[in-house]
């Protein structure tokens, strides 16, 4: 950890602000990184890191605020011009050609040419130079990206930007898709680079990192600056603290009277596949069950697992104590689940057809003995949900996300489901419509319904959930009653107590 | 690259190419079974002859198409561009060896054009490659079928070499093809914009942000899709001595992306080569050759195709699927294409590489 102090600041982003849509995400956040430090930049989902690190990137562009680097004002208007700059980027959507070679990924339109044809021996050999100057001699330049594992392919892009020559680099949650023996050498990578003093901004949710690697770290909330610190004067706790303390607000509507929690409804024991593994689950009747982690942790992979997308392939699932066979998602429906998926314009809507035809859909599909009876009761779940709409003939990619939440919301509640699982269900509509899902959240409850509800949102989790089951790393990491605050699920979920 | 202990299946340890000539290798001995047990010789002058002389037109085709299809682009145009170079080679030789010249010029200015005009569409405008080069393919059947009734043209005798001539049993139209794939091969291989010809098909995204300039090499590759097309065009013209509205029924151009996919290239573009589409337009040169001479119905030729083309691309889409399954997180399936570092030992099964593509 103890790191000669370097002062020498090679970038300085001050008041950065953006809003996409008119919605701010950044108002006003300063960010320095000097040159030999590894800089942590921490929040929780939707604190604006990934904006910010896109700007300098290049990939957005600022509304406001300066970024000076090395002293010269600087505004980046292509991925390419921050590269030249010396600024280079690790996404974590890799920016590899997984068909092509190592050596062809990192000289990708600068491959050096000999009487005008590309000389791929010197190629390969600049690229082992510099693989080895890294002591990385074990990967071969002529290896194809597609053949290498998740840490490697991480290595050949930060290789990349290197041989840019980058003096910045930035890297967006690393370590995520890495098994812990990768990710000590992802450490050594990143050590060493500080060594020549190259500056890394470094994004991460995880606590250890943070505290193993960063000789600063800047906490964003909200899209607001909250502190930038040494990480040797803070303590994990205050991290979170700074991170999560947010006024928790009588937003969330209470239980309603008559709600008993009842028998179990969904249990699943054993459950894995290739993402998840060992999960144990029960749901009750009458409960809200939150699913709460970090993004990639499990949380959307136990849904789809139910729903046969990609199923369990270990393990046994019972739904109201008898055991069922989830291999598709019909078979789901007609068992008594439904689904509320997180993305809803691509899985929930046929959005270029009418409200009607949206609600019917489940119906229609699955059930269509049934469909027409069923069917009477739609008009009555969607005023009792407050659909604004032009009428049940308009086309549904004309409402708002909150209406358009409805209609998914109305096309499962047709079908009478015994569990309902809600995976994101208040994201990106508005505060009206989120008090409207909530309150329907209670009343489903009250009518014996079981609700899973997978949420990255950590308030909503504690607001709404009667138990909070923190996935990590697609298992189970622990388990919380209600009323628990969100750094108790916070520190569960980034890994630093277990449960 | 596999858990150690497991010896992959055969097709798994070969690149696709080999896996290519492999099964072309295949066919040639059924092939040379079935046709000895009628009482024939696969081998003898006149069937070699035969199946050389076949893959050359489609060879000139499929050459073209596999740079567009590399791009992750495709080419249905290629039929009506053959059709009309056709036409025009013969109408401006017009009988006279002095204008050669001029109709081989003319007929590649009217093939690169075209090829410009494609590439612009996809692009510029951003048209569905499907669509545009249908779009492109419909307006030249429009010109033909109005302006050209019946043959047109008159190729001289000396152009007719061309498609008649041999040395020894190679006919010169095929020696001029190897001679083009040969310059394909070292083209994808050995310049900048051969690399980058991959990158755009592999992700034009990734191929942008490094900062490759993707509409030029789609263009390129279209340009140099309908010069082919172009050539085979003249061969046609020397072949019937004539320019023929009609050969763009022959379907040329859905043959020509089926050798490319044969051939181990992928329709998605990014990964593939000219060695193997010339694999795949021998494999389909065999197969017409052999089916003549058994005097297979031309109905059920097709049929047999068909089944081959299929067999063959899932057999593809098998390799990919096997390779893809290593990205898990948990399973038992070995860590296939861990890259192992020295130092840190690899835990076995649990807990290996990861998720594909993390949902954001």
């Amino acid at each position: 950890m103890a790191v000669t102090p370097v002062t020498d600041t090679v970038l300085r982003m001050r008041g950065i602000r953006k809003s996409f849509l008119g919605v701010p995400v950044l108002h006003g956040v300063d960010l320095d990184l000097r040159a030999g430090e590894v800089h942590a930049l921490m929040g929780e989902n939707g604190a604006g890191k990934s904006t910010l690190m896109k700007i300098l990137a290049g990939v957005y562009q600022a509304d406001g605020g300066t970024i000076e680097l090395n002293g010269q004002d600087v505004a980046f208007a292509h991925p390419l011009e921050a590269q030249r700059a010396g600024v280079s980027t690790v996404f974590q959507e890799f920016n590899l050609l997984p068909e092509r070679t190592v050596a062809e990924n990192v000289f990708l339109a600068r491959e050096p040419r000999r009487r005008g044809l590309v000389d791929a021996d010197r190629m390969n050999a600049d690229t082992a130079a510099l693989l080895a100057d890294l002591g990385l001699d074990w990967l071969a330049p002529r290896r194809r990206v597609r053949t290498l594992s998740v840490a490697g392919q991480q290595i050949v892009e930060i290789v990349k930007a290197l041989s840019y020559d980058a003096r910045i680099i930035s890297m967006d949650e690393p370590t995520a898709a890495l098994a812990d023996e990768e990710v000590e050498l992802l450490y050594r990578l990143v050590r060493t680079l500080r060594e020549r003093g190259v500056a890394i901004l470094y994004v991460s949710h995880r606590l250890k990192e943070i505290f193993d690697l960063s000789d600063r770290v800047t906490i964003l909330k909200d899209g607001a600056l909250v502190d930038t610190v040494d990480t040797a004067r803070i303590t994990s706790d205050e991290l979170v603290r700074k991170m999560v303390g947010r006024p928790i607000t009588s937003f969330f509507p209470d239980k309603l009277p008559d709600t008993s929690v009842g028998e179990v409804r969904l249990r699943i024991r054993g459950g894995g596949n290739e993402q998840l593994d060992g999960i144990d689950l029960d749901v009750r009747g009458g409960e809200i069950t939150a699913l709460a982690g970090l993004q990639g942790s499990g949380r959307t992979e136990i849904a789809h697992a139910l729903f046969g997308v990609a199923r369990f392939t270990k393990g046994t699932v019972e739904l109201d104590g008898k055991p069922v066979r989830l291999r598709s998602a019909r078979q789901a429906v007609r068992a008594g689940l439904a689904l509320v998926t997180e993305d809803r314009k691509a899985e929930g809507l046929a959005l270029n057809q009418s409200v009607a035809a949206n609600a019917r859909l489940v119906l229609d599909a699955v059930l269509p003995g049934q469909a027409g009876r069923r069917a009477t009761r739609i008009p009555g779940i969607l005023s009792s949900l407050e659909l604004v709409s032009q009428g049940t003939g308009q086309e549904v990619r004309f409402l708002s996300g909150g209406n358009q939440q409805k209609v998914v919301l109305a096309k499962w509640l047709a079908t009478d489901p015994a569990v309902m699982v809600l995976d994101e269900p208040t994201r990106g509509i508005d505060v009206g419509a989120k008090q409207k899902v909530y309150t329907l959240m209670r009343e489903l409850c009250a009518r014996g319904v079981a609700i899973l509800m997978i949420s990255s949102e950590l308030q909503e989790v504690i607001g709404m959930a009667d138990r909070v089951v923190v996935l990590r790393d697609g298992r189970i990491a622990g388990e919380l009653p209600a009323g628990s605050d969100e750094e108790s699920v916070m520190k569960i979920a980034t890994g630093q107590v277990s449960a | 690259m596999t858990a150690v202990g497991v010896r992959p299946r055969l097709s798994h340890r070969l690149g696709s190419t080999e896996l290519v000539y492999l099964a072309l290798l295949g066919i040639l001995v059924i092939g040379a079974v079935l046709v000895a047990t009628s009482g024939g010789n696969l081998f003898g002058t006149a069937n070699v002859v035969d199946m050389l002389t076949r893959s050359s037109l489609l060879g000139f085709v499929a050459l073209g198409q596999t740079f567009v299809i590399l791009c992750g682009s495709l080419d249905l145009s290629v039929g009506y561009v053959m059709a009309l170079c056709s036409l025009v080679g013969a109408t401006t030789m017009a009988g006279d060896p002095a204008r050669i010249p001029l109709g081989v010029g003319a007929v590649l200015l009217v093939a690169g054009g075209i090829g410009l005009l494609n590439g612009l569409i996809v692009s510029v405008l951003k048209v569905n490659p499907f669509i545009a080069t249908l779009g492109v393919g419909l307006i030249i059947k429009g010109y033909l079928d109005t302006n050209y009734k019946g043959p047109a043209g008159k190729v001289p005798a000396v152009f007719q070499q061309f498609g008649y001539s041999r040395i020894g049993f190679l006919p010169v139209s095929t020696a001029v093809m190897l001679v083009a794939v040969v310059l394909g091969i070292l083209y994808l291989r050995r310049t900048r914009s051969g690399y980058h010809m991959f990158a755009v098909g592999g992700s034009q995204e990734v191929a942008r942000l490094s900062g490759i300039r993707t509409g030029r090499v789609l263009v390129t590759a279209h340009v140099l899709c309908a010069i082919a097309a172009g050539v085979a065009g003249l061969l046609i013209a020397a072949r019937f001595g004539t320019g023929s509205a009609l050969v763009y029924g022959s379907g040329y151009d859905l043959d020509s992306i089926a050798a490319v996919v044969l051939g181990g290239t992928l329709l998605m573009g990014g990964r593939g080569g000219i060695a193997g589409t010339l694999g795949g337009v021998l494999i389909l040169a065999v197969l017409d050759t052999v089916f003549n001479i058994l005097q297979v119905d031309p109905f059920f030729k097709d049929v047999l195709r068909g089944v081959v083309i299929i067999a063959a691309v899932a057999i593809y889409a098998r390799r990919q699927i096997d390779r893809r399954a290593s990205r898990t997180r948990f399973g038992n399936s070995g860590n296939g294409g861990t890259s192992p570092p020295p130092e840190p030992t690899p835990t076995p099964d649990d807990q290996f590489a990861a998720r594909q593509g993390a949902p954001q």
